[in-house]
């Protein structure tokens, strides 16, 4: 198309690095000769350029010293076709090269392009309205859901011999390993941030040893859990739903409905199970590295022994602290675990399917940790705990 | 093949398919008779696999029933609904072998779900069962693994597991190369003479339903249903349905077959 854009008005030069295009008049004949290379990468003359002869009844076109041609010269003929039957001129092709011919005959009749039809882009409310029918329909997918595991959950427990220990284990063991080196190096890391912060504020009032207690509180009872579930989301959860999704893809959940198994309790279940249990152990273990972080910055800058952090620490967290935060855990486990398996059982059956549901469990997942949490925060500060 | 009179396994009555709003397929009622082998077919888009997930339960049927051995599919209550489930196999188009189990536990779980076979038992039946399709040794292997025509294989031995009385293929051969599809299309034949299996197979492969089908439905797009059905080679000669005629005749190998049916005959396979 640029090169078409670049064309000659019509009676400036004609001549362009490559394609040629001379008229001469011949009796009441208009003779146009194309020579030289038609390329689509060149500017070419248009026909236009042969508006001038407006005195000839017909029109000729003969080839002189062509070489290559493409798309571009059917395109001139065409073009000149177009023009003499409106303006009821002959037109003669005859002496151009036979496929050239042929090809002429197959575009014979075209209609005008029609212009391309934009791109229907929708206005920024009609997505968001997009969006909020989107989340709707996924919050009763969940819904469901939710009722599937848990029937699935009782009939397991009247048979708990049929419920797959053997994958739950497995996925407990994924789950724990791929997880482990990020959640040591994240809480630790948050550990130190919020011993950093508190002890800006608090070091003006030379109360430099609550930083303890900031930092283990905080920790314990909010960001242990709060980031050992975000990591698992984004690791285990993720991976739920493209394996699952994989399987929905390759037809291996259709495979498993038709033998009569249940893939909610064949694959779900399990995995759901696994990632429950071991977050409250992830979140433990956050929560023993936050506090190491802690201790690690009052030790090196404020100059608060590795004991006496430890004093204050005990001092300050109870038990409740750490059992309200474990408890979180374990919902956390559930709705990363929720959101992983449902979006791999809801994956559309193709390629970027499986890269949208695994996106999809993670922000998902991430949204239900923060939902739980909120939620968790109100029930506790009710009853005071 | 052939007796007097034909038992049905399959009915299927005034069934209507599709998805959400869209009919794929309407008023389409037929039978398969035991030990037939029943091929649907007709051009892409027609809705042969639509079909095919309505007869064995993956989508909702819009209306009609489908009923196995007299019993309705459709109507079936959860413990009804596994009892028949376990009267058929299917074998999936991209074979849907679960790629975390090797091929022993692959071919076990069904047998594992269904039965109260021992361990020991279910391993020996596993080996026996890839034997059968000329899988023996290959138990411990994982299906990414294995090479298409040996993933159809086992995924063969997995429908067979539980000694179905009817196996469900979606597209056997695709994917496949002429030579490893024939093989595919023996060992169906195979099946059948040994077991006695009901087949029902969705394909657009003329080959194969020239060399196995006993009857065919075809189906249409535009009709969303059924426009012929019988003997494909009949078919082929006396159709007076042009979409017919041109779907079975499309290259001068499909006629000389039909000429010469006794020569593609198969034989019982010798291995």
């Amino acid at each position: 198309m640029t090169a078409r854009q670049q064309l000659p008005e019509a009676g400036t030069e004609l001549r362009t690095a490559t394609a040629k295009l001379e008229t001469g008049q011949s009796g009441s004949e208009c003779l146009v000769k194309v020579g030289g290379d038609w390329r689509l990468s060149e500017p070419v003359p248009s026909w236009t350029g042969v508006l001038g002869e407006k005195t000839a009844t017909s029109m000729r076109v003969v080839p002189e010293g062509l070489g290559k041609w493409d798309t571009t010269l059917v395109l001139f003929l065409v073009h000149g076709q177009a023009w003499c039957a409106k303006s009821k001129k002959d037109f003669h092709v005859e002496a151009l090269p036979k496929n050239l011919q042929a090809l002429l005959r197959q575009v014979a009749g075209i209609s005008e392009p029609k212009p391309m039809a934009k791109t229907d882009v929708k206005s920024t409310w009609g997505l968001a309205g997009d969006m909020a029918k989107m989340w709707a329909s996924h919050a009763m997918e969940m819904v469901s859901f939710i009722g599937e595991c848990t029937l699935g959950f009782m009939d397991a427990a009247k048979k708990p011999r049929q419920f797959r220990w053997m994958d739950c284990l497995f996925e407990m063991q994924q789950c724990w390993a791929t997880s482990l080196p990020i959640v040591s190096v994240v809480s630790f890391l948050v550990g130190v941030i919020l011993a950093f912060q508190a002890a800006i504020q608090l070091r003006q009032f030379g109360a430099a040893i609550f930083v303890a207690d900031l930092v283990g509180l905080a920790v314990v009872r909010e960001m242990g859990p709060m980031m050992a579930a975000v990591i698992v989301a984004g690791g285990t959860g993720a991976g739920f739903a493209a394996q699952l999704g994989n399987m929905k893809v390759g037809e291996e959940i259709d495979a498993l409905e038709t033998l009569g198994v249940s893939a909610v309790d064949f694959l779900a279940l399990p995995r759901l199970l696994a990632v429950t249990l071991m977050m409250p152990v992830l979140a433990a273990y956050a929560n023993v590295l936050g506090v190491l972080g802690g201790m690690f910055v009052s030790a090196t800058m404020l100059d608060i022994p590795a004991a006496a952090y430890w004093i204050e620490t005990q001092a300050s967290v109870g038990v409740l602290d750490v059992t309200t935060g474990l408890i979180k855990s374990l919902f956390f486990g559930l709705a990363v675990g929720l959101a992983g398996c449902l979006r791999g059982m809801k994956c559309e059956r193709s390629a970027a399917g499986v890269g949208a549901a695994t996106s999809s469990a993670v922000v998902t997942g991430v949204m239900l940790i923060i939902l739980a949490d909120a939620l968790f925060g109100t029930i506790f500060n009710v009853l005071r705990i | 093949m052939k007796s007097d009179t034909p038992k049905t396994v399959i009915e299927v009555k005034n069934l209507a398919c599709g998805y959400g709003e869209t009919v794929v397929l309407q008023k389409v009622s037929f039978s398969v008779h035991s030990r037939e082998l029943f091929f649907v077919i007709g051009g892409s888009g027609c809705g042969k696999s639509t079909l095919l997930r309505c007869m064995i339960g993956l989508l909702k049927p819009l209306k009609g029933d489908v009923a196995y051995f007299g019993k309705s599919f459709t109507a079936a209550d959860a413990v009804q609904r596994r009892d028949i489930l376990k009267t058929f196999g299917v074998l999936y188009q991209n074979s849907a072998l679960w790629s975390s189990m090797t091929l022993a536990e692959n071919v076990s779980l069904p047998l594992e779900e269904h039965t109260s076979l021992t361990r020991e038992d279910r391993l020996e039946i596993t080996t026996l069962k890839l034997a059968q399709v000329g899988l023996s040794g290959s138990e411990e292997l994982y299906p990414s693994e294995l090479s298409g025509g040996m993933k159809k294989r086992a995924a063969l031995a997995r429908a067979l597991a539980l000694d179905p009385a009817i196996v469900f293929f979606d597209e056997p051969s695709t994917g496949l190369d002429p030579i490893t599809s024939r093989e595919m299309d023996q060992l169906i034949l195979q099946v059948r003479e040994t077991l006695g299996t009901t087949m029902v197979i969705v394909s657009h492969q003329l080959s194969s339903i020239f060399r196995l089908a006993d009857r065919v439905i075809v189906l249409d797009h535009k009709t969303k249903g059924i426009i012929a059905e019988g003997a494909p080679r009949e078919l082929a000669a006396t159709s007076t349905d042009p979409r017919v005629r041109d779907f079975l005749n499309q290259d001068e190998d499909s006629s000389k077959r039909t000429k010469h049916p006794s020569a593609v005959k198969p034989d019982p396979i010798s291995k």
